[in-house]
C-alpha cells in the first residue's frame, strides 16, 4: 500500500518537475512546480516526518509559489516560442549540467554501501522541537539570524527605490 | 482493519453530508437574517418561512445555462472551482466535532468524532490545505482573461496571505497553552480548566477577524466589492461552476466556524460533560458543538449585514500594523503564562 502510495507520488513528481522545465506558458510551469511539492510532501508523510510534509505545503506551495504566480501573472510573461537557435550555450548547458550531477549522486551512491538506519529518527512535531531546541540550537538561531538579515536586505532594496 | 476504515468512511461521510446540507441552511438564515437586520421580510414564499428557497435556488444553478467564454484558457478555467471545492471539502478532516473517546462501535473504537484522530500535525494540515484556497482564486481570476477578475484575484491573494499571518500567531498562542498541534488535545485542556476565550482574548478576537478576512466576507471582501469589480475573480462564471465558488465559501464559512469554536470556546465540552460518558455524553457532545457553531455563524451574517465594506489600504493596514502586533503580544502573554505556570 506504502509503496502504491509511494510510486505514484514519485512518478507524478518526476513528470510534473519536467513540465515545470519545458512547458511554454509560465503560469504551467508554476503550477507543475505545486504539484512537484505536494508530491515530495507526500513522501516526507510517507517517511513518518509529518511535520516536514505539513511545513513544505504550508510554506512552498501555499505561501511562496503564489507569489511566484503573483509575479508572472502581473508581469504576464510571454509564452515562449520556439526558436532552438536562441541561446546554443544554455541549451547545451542545461542539458550537459544535469546530466553530470546525476552521474556524480549515482556515483557516490554506487560507491558507498548504506548502513542499515542507526536509529530510526521521529519526525513527529514533539521530535522535531525537541531536536530543534536541543542539540541544533546553534543552527537554528543561525538561521534565524540569516533570515533576519535577507528580511533587512529586501527592506532597504525596497526603501532604495522610492 | 476493514472495520476501522468503515468507521473513517462514517465519519468521512458524516462530515460530508454535514457541510453540504450547512450551505442550504446558511443562505437561508444569510438571506432571512438580512431581511432581519434591514426591517424587511425576506424570501417567505416558498414553502414555510420560505425553508424550500434554497433548494429551489440550487435546482435554478443546475438549470442554468453554462457559459465558456471564448476568451479563457481553458484548463485552468475549469481547474480553479475544483480547487476551491477540494480544498473547503478537505480541511474539515482534523476537527474534532463530538466526543467518544471511549464508545466502540462493531468492536472498534471510534477514537472521537474525528476523521483523522492519529494525525499528529493536527492544525497544521488545516492551516496548510487552507493556503491552497489562493490558488482557487487566482487561477479563477487570471484564466478568465477578465480586467475585473484579475484585479479580485490579486487582490484576494494578497488579503489571504496577508491575514493568514496574524491568524497563525493567535493559533500559536493556543497550541502553546496546549502543548500540542492536536485539536483534540487542545479541546480537552479546555475541558480541564478555562476555555480560550478568557485567558487569549486577545487572540481569540485576532483570530476573529482574521477569519472574516480569510473567508472573504464583509466586511473583508475587497476579492467580490460588487461596487468597484462587478464580482471579482468569479465574474465569468456561470451555473455550477460559480455554485462551485459559492459553495466553497460558504463551506469554508462553516470550517473556520468550527476551528474558532475548536480553539476558544471549548470545543465540544459543555458544563457538566465531566458526569456523563459513552453515547450520552457523544450525543450531547455533539450537540454542544453544533449550538456553538450556529452562534459563530450567525455571528458572520450579524456583522455582514451590519458593517459597511473596508477600504483596501484600511484593510492591509489593519492587518498589517494592528492585528500582527496584537497577536504577539498574546503570544508573549501566553508564553509568560505557561512558563510561569498561570495558564
Amino acid at each position: 500500500m506504502e509503496m502504491i502510495v509511494f510510486y505514484a507520488a514519485a512518478v507524478l513528481a518526476v513528470i510534473s518537475a519536467g513540465v515545470a522545465v519545458a512547458h511554454r506558458n509560465p503560469v504551467v510551469n508554476v503550477l507543475s512546480l505545486i504539484v512537484t511539492f505536494f508530491c515530495v510532501a507526500v513522501t516526507f508523510a510517507l517517511l513518518g516526518a509529518s511535520f516536514l510534509a505539513g511545513a513544505q505545503i504550508l510554506v512552498y506551495a501555499g505561501a511562496i509559489l503564489v507569489l511566484f504566480l503573483f509575479v508572472v501573472m502581473l508581469l504576464n510573461a510571454p509564452t515562449v516560442e520556439g526558436d532552438a537557435n536562441e541561446r546554443p550555450v544554455q541549451r547545451v548547458g542545461g542539458v550537459l549540467l544535469p546530466l553530470a550531477l546525476l552521474a556524480g549522486a549515482a556515483a557516490v551512491l554506487l560507491a558507498v554501501t548504506l548502513a542499515p538506519a542507526a536509529a530510526p529518527v521521529e519526525g513527529t512535531p514533539h521530535a522535531l522541537g525537541r531536536l530543534l531546541v536541543g542539540p541544533q540550537l546553534f543552527a537554528f538561531e543561525l538561521v534565524s539570524v540569516l533570515l533576519l538579515a535577507a528580511l533587512v536586505g529586501a527592506m532597504i532594496l525596497v526603501k532604495r527605490k522610492s | 482493519m476493514w472495520a476501522e476504515l468503515a468507521v473513517t468512511a462514517a465519519k468521512l461521510l458524516l462530515i460530508a453530508v454535514g457541510l453540504l446540507t450547512a450551505i442550504p441552511v446558511m443562505v437561508w438564515v444569510e438571506r432571512r437574517g438580512a431581511a432581519f437586520i434591514q426591517d424587511r421580510l425576506g424570501p417567505n414564499r416558498v414553502g414555510p418561512l420560505g425553508l424550500v428557497q434554497p433548494i429551489v435556488d440550487a435546482v435554478k444553478l443546475f438549470f442554468k445555462e453554462d457559459v465558456t467564454p471564448a476568451a479563457v484558457t481553458k484548463g485552468l478555467y475549469f481547474l480553479a472551482p475544483m480547487v476551491a471545492m477540494f480544498v473547503a471539502l478537505a480541511t474539515f478532516i482534523v476537527i474534532p466535532f463530538g466526543a467518544g473517546a471511549d464508545v466502540t462501535v462493531f468492536g472498534v473504537p471510534l477514537k472521537g468524532l474525528q476523521v483523522a484522530p492519529d494525525l499528529e500535525i493536527g492544525v497544521l494540515y488545516l492551516l496548510a490545505l487552507g493556503s491552497l484556497s489562493v490558488y482557487g482564486m487566482v487561477l479563477a481570476g487570471w484564466s478568465s482573461n477578465n480586467k475585473y477578475s484579475l484585479l479580485g484575484a490579486l487582490r484576494s491573494s494578497a488579503q489571504l496571505i496577508s491575514y493568514e499571518l496574524p491568524m497563525t500567531v493567535a493559533v500559536l498562542g493556543v497550541l502553546l497553552a496546549a502543548g500540542s498541534l492536536r485539536l483534540d488535545v487542545v479541546v480537552s485542556q479546555q475541558g480541564d480548566r478555562l476555555w480560550n476565550v478568557v485567558p487569549q482574548f486577545v487572540g481569540f478576537i485576532v483570530f476573529t477577524v482574521a477569519a472574516f478576512a480569510e473567508t472573504n466576507r464583509l466586511p473583508f471582501d475587497l476579492a467580490e466589492a460588487e461596487t468597484e469589480l462587478v464580482a471579482g475573480y468569479h465574474v465569468e462564471y456561470s451555473s455550477m461552476k460559480f455554485a462551485a465558488f459559492f459553495m466553497s465559501e460558504y463551506m469554508n464559512m462553516v470550517t473556520v466556524s468550527a476551528l474558532l469554536v475548536t480553539l476558544y470556546l471549548g470545543g465540544w465540552t459543555f458544563p457538566g460533560h465531566r458526569a456523563l460518558s459513552g453515547w450520552p455524553l457523544l450525543l450531547l457532545s455533539v450537540v454542544a458543538m453544533l449550538v456553538k457553531i450556529a452562534l459563530v455563524l450567525w455571528t458572520f451574517v450579524w456583522v455582514r449585514w451590519s458593517l459597511p465594506r473596508f477600504r483596501y489600504d484600511q484593510l492591509m493596514r489593519l492587518g498589517w500594523k494592528a492585528l500582527l502586533p496584537l497577536a504577539a503580544l498574546n503570544l508573549v502573554w501566553v508564553s509568560v503564562g505557561v512558563a510561569k505556570g498561570w495558564l
